[in-house]
């Protein structure tokens, strides 16, 4: 008689086990860290978009009260290498069969010859305090000549147009391109084209928590120990023990509790090597927290591309062509190299069925902070090209936009679906499942149904005001590779350690990886510990970005407990003489199947499993009760979601306010479907964030004008509706749980739902929205272009 | 983003702060409620020699009625404006537009006299003192005079006190109770300056309009009553078509900048539409 | 005279004694100086709210204050509202309906939801919303928070706790 099926913990809405020290006030996070010496370090930032450094004079700043330390970028590049130029390796895959030309503008860690962009340092400040340091940064005296500033992708790429890195010879940093079928064939052939440009504007992720890192050196063991508010500590340890020319095993990068991070703490920045240094070189711990005016003008942006897409279509909509030439432009330098613009490659798309298509970017630099990859990563982008041009081919046929997208949707029945591009990874994509009309379905009934909606937005315009319905579609590869590592141990206590290369920021992975653990030992979540974002922990890791680490690190959990498994049942068998094909885990112990009282529990496994005298390990089995797993993904797995939004537009004032937003999602299956939720949902209201407020914005001559959070206008929770959900749910078939990533998707679809929305309201005007954010001076243009305005009043 | 040094004074009387503004000779800054201004010296915009704290300087926050007076203490807080049953019986108009000033947690240490005296073009309390005809109290070496609204808001953040001179009290007629008010503001999200507002008061009776009162926000360098919109409505009434004209009037009188947030054109756009809709609001508040 | 300042002020019921610069902002103060580091820096010019404290029952940024001006002030933080380990009823609502995830706004987001339920002990959705603008997040989208203050609401009413 088999044991009593106990509840899985996977599906759980269980509470997270993170909140405790965080709802006290006992949260850990890099700028609470407090070390015996300690010094502060404030940077010394650009004034100038682009200028050659003429000089640099210190002294006045090294003199000043509470100093310790001062260095400038001329100083500095007679020590230090700048930053490795290859943050993120492509795959031979990849590189022999899509067609590139790369080229990479190698950061100095202190700009030394030049500054490329407002809040580029080029020089570093150690005081007794922040405040100390700041009033030093205040007498350093440095010499600019200017240079034009390049600001305009499109005139950067114009013969005479200022150079960002002269030894390129050109602001064009790549060119990639990829495409199937025969897009120019099936353009001339189509009955009808449509042309257009789209512009995804520049914004980012804004965590309440800026950057920080404290770094100290121990001089007995030579050993470094760097806190670094990142997601991916593995990363921040190889490239500091290269830069400071230290074997790893000496280098220890930990994250402590992170305030958010949403993808732009997910690379090496030059502060991560350079906090390091000074705390070898003074050998005095340093310290240095990123301040909200500093990282506005130096984290990294994102988004920003220009999209002229031409469409070709038959009489139903049914989409034959589709051609996207875009420019990406990516700052003065460029962190990740291809891996957002090929993202909006291969999420162009979609979930439609579409047989010829190409894509061809450029990435250009210009001077302005530089563009890494935030929450969507290049598909927010292309989403807002595919999702802008099907309301505008659904208006030009008098379609409704909804059964546009049916007609062009992947069916169910066509999963898998080969789209007949190569991702990333240099795998071809493959929609391993799902159902998107059904997610459209649900969208749709979330808000209160397209036919209600009409009905309502037909009455509403007799009384003058204006209501819309847009949506917004996408598909997302998730769990991407190259690895992640996972290793599991059994105590001597019975409990079971966990560590893994995954780097939390709040998703609530301690509670999870606990569910998961939980149900593989059958073990309660409790006598689970979890130990993230320390590289002293396992020693090969990749970190957390483009929503993977639930399915990366469920999968190496899951292959290093298998293999543990097999090791604990040979010592379980041995201690209770009996086979180990007898034997299954149940409540904290290995017990005879059908026998409910023969068992031992893990501890005494554990205990057995010890090197030493009177051990309890059968012959050939090793001691330790431990084993890691560096787990490949085949390929990407593929998440889904449509947005369906609901506005009504102020046509005298041009404010927007959302009535209704719903989601329907598919992340596979779900671990735990309180944090699932609450993924989306912030996701999403990041998304409206971008939308309709946030925005970067920079002067002809380079400068930033939204440099506090006065001007860039992040949503607060009067500015953002409840958004309804709903859920599908297409297990993956390529990881053992069946997850999906999701932690991005929210963000995807907003801006151009919203601005599907704002265009269907404003319909009987005739605007189109092509450009993100959607602002109430673009809506008051809108309606006051027509002649059909209904402002009162005589116009001016 | 740490402030740069300074010198801390926190006198414990009114002629000791006055005293002290007087000898920096403008190289001092007055600390009410700090929440315009500590912002500044965080990011180094503004460094003061000297900092003069009136916190510590009692009776400065007060308010009281007399004689159809409304006389609130410069260090009076936004907040105790927000909760006081006595502005929102005699000042409705002020009751309203405070609850647009940011967020609670700021209205807790924001002053009236602070705000006054910043002068932001986009704050709430400048329209409203001009649209019920304030006036404040301002004390120097001299002694003390008065500045009616009118009169005290002289361009972008500047207002006409002189250097030595601090901001006491601030006072406003009562309010008629048959008063008609309404405040329309648009800002990009709740809390937010203004990138336009109207502030509006009428009185009358029927289609007669006795007296109107309109001032902006967010429109210009500081804000102006809207003097032409407000003789058109005495002189033609309330009805619909003297509304909208009297609306085009506010538009044609303001003096809007462009700027990040909006275009000049579209501020005078918005003057336009806020004046009708706050018009509208003020006369059915008349109309009851 | 830029001399340090003395500072006497009371924090979460404990009486504590510090000496500072006038320039350094209260925020800094309560967390290097008091070592009460629930208190969280997000911007340094009074717009996100992480900072958000209790000066003397009521709400206020505490990066746009300075030190000095706390002198004689009895503050509440996120250290303050735990009765000896035990949640108090609004860090209960967080827990469970999920109302914080990086954790880095949540201190002010607690003081601010204090304020407002003791104001407000039964506030609607909108008046909630209202409140909480006060406060940015960039984790949960406001829906959650939104849900944990209404439990905390619902249950602090049961208990007759509004007033704590």
């Amino acid at each position: 008689m088999a044991a009593p099926a106990r509840k899985p913990f996977i599906g759980r809405p269980m509470l997270r086990r993170e909140d405790r020290r965080l709802l006290l006030g006992d949260g850990q996070y890099v700028g609470d860290l407090v070390l015996p010496r300690m010094l502060h370090a404030t940077f010394v930032r650009s004034p100038l978009a682009h200028a050659r450094i003429r000089s640099v004079n210190l002294a006045r700043a090294a003199a000043s009260p509470g100093v310790a330390f001062v260095l400038s970028g001329i100083d500095l590049a007679k020590l230090l290498p700048p930053v490795a130029d290859h943050q993120v390796s492509l795959p031979a895959k990849w590189r022999t069969a899509i067609r590139h030309h790369i080229l990479n503008p190698r950061q100095a860690l202190l700009a030394q010859d030049k500054v490329r962009h407002v809040g580029e340092a080029f020089a570093v400040i150690v005081a007794e305090s922040r405040y100390a340091a700041e009033d030093a940064a205040a007498l350093v005296e440095a010499e600019f000549d200017p240079l034009p500033a390049v600001v305009d992708p499109e005139a950067a790429l114009a013969a005479g147009s200022a150079l960002v890195h002269e030894e390129f010879g050109t602001n064009l940093i790549a060119e990639l391109s990829a495409g199937k079928g025969d897009v120019e064939a099936a353009l001339r052939a189509a009955p009808h084209r449509l042309e257009r440009r789209f512009h995804h504007h520049r914004y980012a992720a804004l965590p309440m928590e800026c950057r920080g890192v404290v770094s100290e050196y121990d001089r007995r063991t030579q050993t470094l120990t760097t806190w670094s508010a990142t997601q991916v500590v593995h990363w921040v340890r190889r490239e500091v023990a290269a830069t400071l020319g230290m074997p790893e095993a000496q280098v220890r990068c930990i994250a402590p509790d992170v305030g958010g991070g949403f993808g732009i703490k997910g690379h090496v920045y030059p502060e991560d090597l350079l906090i390091p240094f000074l705390a070898r070189r003074l050998g005095r711990p340093v310290k240095w927290i990123e301040d909200r005016h500093e990282h506005l003008m130096c984290s990294c942006h994102s988004r920003d591309q220009i999209h002229d897409v031409a469409i070709g279509f038959d009489d139903d909509g049914r989409i034959l062509a589709y051609r996207d030439c875009f420019l990406a432009d990516c700052g003065a330098f460029n962190p990740i190299g291809s891996g957002a613009t090929y993202n909006t490659i291969a999420h162009l798309l979609g979930p439609y069925r579409i047989e010829n298509f190409a894509a061809e970017a450029r990435i250009v630099a210009t001077n302005k902070v530089p563009n890494a990859p935030y929450r969507g990563a290049g598909r927010p982008e292309a989403a807002l090209a595919t999702e802008r041009a099907i309301d505008l081919v659904a208006g030009q046929l008098g379609v409704e936009p909804a059964e546009l997208r049916r007609r062009n949707m992947v069916r169910p029945d066509q999963m898998p679906y080969s789209v007949g591009l190569l991702y990333r990874d240099g795998e071809p994509i493959v929609y391993d499942g799902g159902d998107y009309p059904a997610a459209l379905d649900k969208a749709l009934a979330a808000v209160g149904g397209l036919a209600e909606f009409r009905q309502r937005q037909s009455g509403a315009r007799k009384e003058g005001r204006y209501l819309g319905l847009g949506l917004g579609c996408y598909t997302e590869g998730t769990g991407a590779g190259p690895f992640e590592g996972a290793r599991v141990r059994i105590e001597a206590s019975g409990k079971i350690y966990v560590a893994g290369g995954a780097c939390p920021q709040g998703q609530g992975m301690e509670t999870i990886f606990a569910q998961i653990v939980a149900d593989l030992w059958q073990v309660e979540p409790e006598d689970v510990i979890v130990t993230l974002a320390d590289t002293a922990s396992i020693p090969m890791g990749f970190g957390t970005v483009a929503s993977r680490s639930t399915v990366t690190l469920s999968a190496a959990l899951h292959h290093a407990s298998e293999r543990l498994r097999e090791k604990t049942f040979a010592i379980a068998a041995n201690l209770l003489e009996c086979g180990a094909q007898d034997l299954e885990l149940r409540n904290g112990t290995v017990g005879v199947i059908g026998v409910p009282e023969i068992g031992v529990t893990l501890a005494k496994v554990a205990q057995a499993a010890r090197p030493g005298w009177d051990h309890g390990r059968p012959p050939g089995i090793d001691a330790g009760l431990e084993e890691s797993y560096y787990w490949e993904p085949p390929t990407v797995t593929w998440s889904y979601a449509v947005h369906a939004a609901i506005v009504e537009v102020d046509i005298g004032t041009g404010a927007v306010r959302i009535d209704r937003y719903a989601v329907a999602h598919d992340c596979g299956v779900v671990i735990n479907p309180m944090l699932v939720e609450g993924q989306i949902i912030g996701g999403t209201v990041q998304g409206i964030g971008g939308g309709l407020f946030e925005r970067f914005v920079y002067d002809q001559q380079g400068q930033l004008l939204t440099g506090s959070l006065m001007d860039y206008m992040a949503p607060t929770a009067s500015d953002v509706p409840d958004i309804a959900l709903a859920h599908v749910y297409s297990p993956s078939p390529l990881n053992p749980l069946g997850v999906k990533g999701l932690g991005e998707g929210g963000a995807i679809a907003p801006p151009v739902a919203l601005a599907n929305a704002v265009g269907d309201a404003l319909a009987p005007f005739g605007a189109e929205f092509n450009t993100t954010p959607v602002l109430p001076e673009q809506v008051v243009r809108a309606a006051r272009q027509s002649e059909q305005t209904t402002l009162s009043g005589a116009e001016r | 983003m740490k402030p740069a040094k300074f010198d801390y004074h926190a006198p414990a009387t009114l002629d000791a702060a006055v005293g002290l503004l007087a000898q920096y000779k403008g190289e001092a800054r007055l600390l009410a409620g700090g929440q315009s201004l500590l912002p500044m010296m965080n990011f180094r915009i503004v460094t003061p020699a000297a900092l003069i704290d009136l916190n510590r300087v009692p009776a400065l926050a007060y308010i009281r009625a007399e004689n159809g007076m409304v006389r609130i203490g410069a260090m009076t807080r936004h907040r105790a404006v927000e909760f006081s049953p006595l502005i929102k019986e005699r000042l409705p108009l002020l009751a309203e537009a405070i609850k647009l000033v940011a967020h609670l947690p700021i209205r807790s240490r924001g002053t009236v006299g602070g705000s006054l005296a910043h002068a932001d073009p986009a704050a709430e309390l400048p329209m409203v003192l001009q649209a019920l005809e304030g006036e404040v109290a301002a004390r120097g070496p001299k002694g003390e005079r008065v500045v009616k609204a009118a009169d005290l808001f002289a361009g972008m953040l500047t207002t006409s006190l002189a250097d030595d001179e601090m901001i006491v009290e601030v006072r406003i007629p009562a309010m008629t109770s048959r008063a008609g008010f309404a405040v329309e503001e648009f800002a990009r999200r709740r809390g937010d300056f203004a990138i336009a507002a109207i502030a509006a008061i009428l009185e009358g009776s029927g289609e007669r309009c006795t007296k109107a009162r309109l001032a902006s926000a967010g429109v210009g360098p500081a804000s102006i009553r809207l003097a032409a919109a407000e003789a058109l409505l005495e002189r033609d009434g309330l009805g619909d078509a003297a509304i909208e004209a009297a609306a085009s009037k506010a538009a044609d009188a303001v003096s809007p900048q462009s700027d990040l947030q909006a275009s000049a054109e579209y501020r005078r756009h918005l003057t336009r539409v806020l004046a009708g809709r706050a018009l509208h609001r003020a006369r059915a508040v008349l109309r009851g | 005279m830029a001399e340090p300042v003395a500072i006497r002020l009371t924090v979460n019921g404990q009486r504590y004694e510090g000496t500072c610069e006038a320039r350094k902002l209260l925020v800094d103060f309560l967390r290097e100086d008091l070592g009460l580091t629930g208190t969280h820096v997000g911007c340094e010019h009074g717009v996100c709210g992480a900072c958000t404290i209790m000066v003397n029952g009521e709400t206020a940024r505490s990066c746009i204050m300075l030190a000095v001006q706390a002198d004689g002030a009895e503050l509440g933080t996120i250290e303050g509202l735990a009765d000896n380990g035990a949640f108090h009823p609004l860090q209960q609502a967080f827990h469970e309906n999920h109302g914080l995830q990086c954790g880095y706004c949540t201190p002010g987001m607690l003081m601010v939801a204090l304020e407002l339920l003791r104001l407000n002990p039964s506030p609607t959705e909108t008046e909630i919303r209202e409140a909480i603008s006060a406060v940015l997040c960039r984790c949960t989208g406001y829906r959650d928070i939104v849900r944990s203050i209404a439990a905390a609401a619902e249950a602090m009413r049961q208990d007759g706790k509004g007033s704590r």
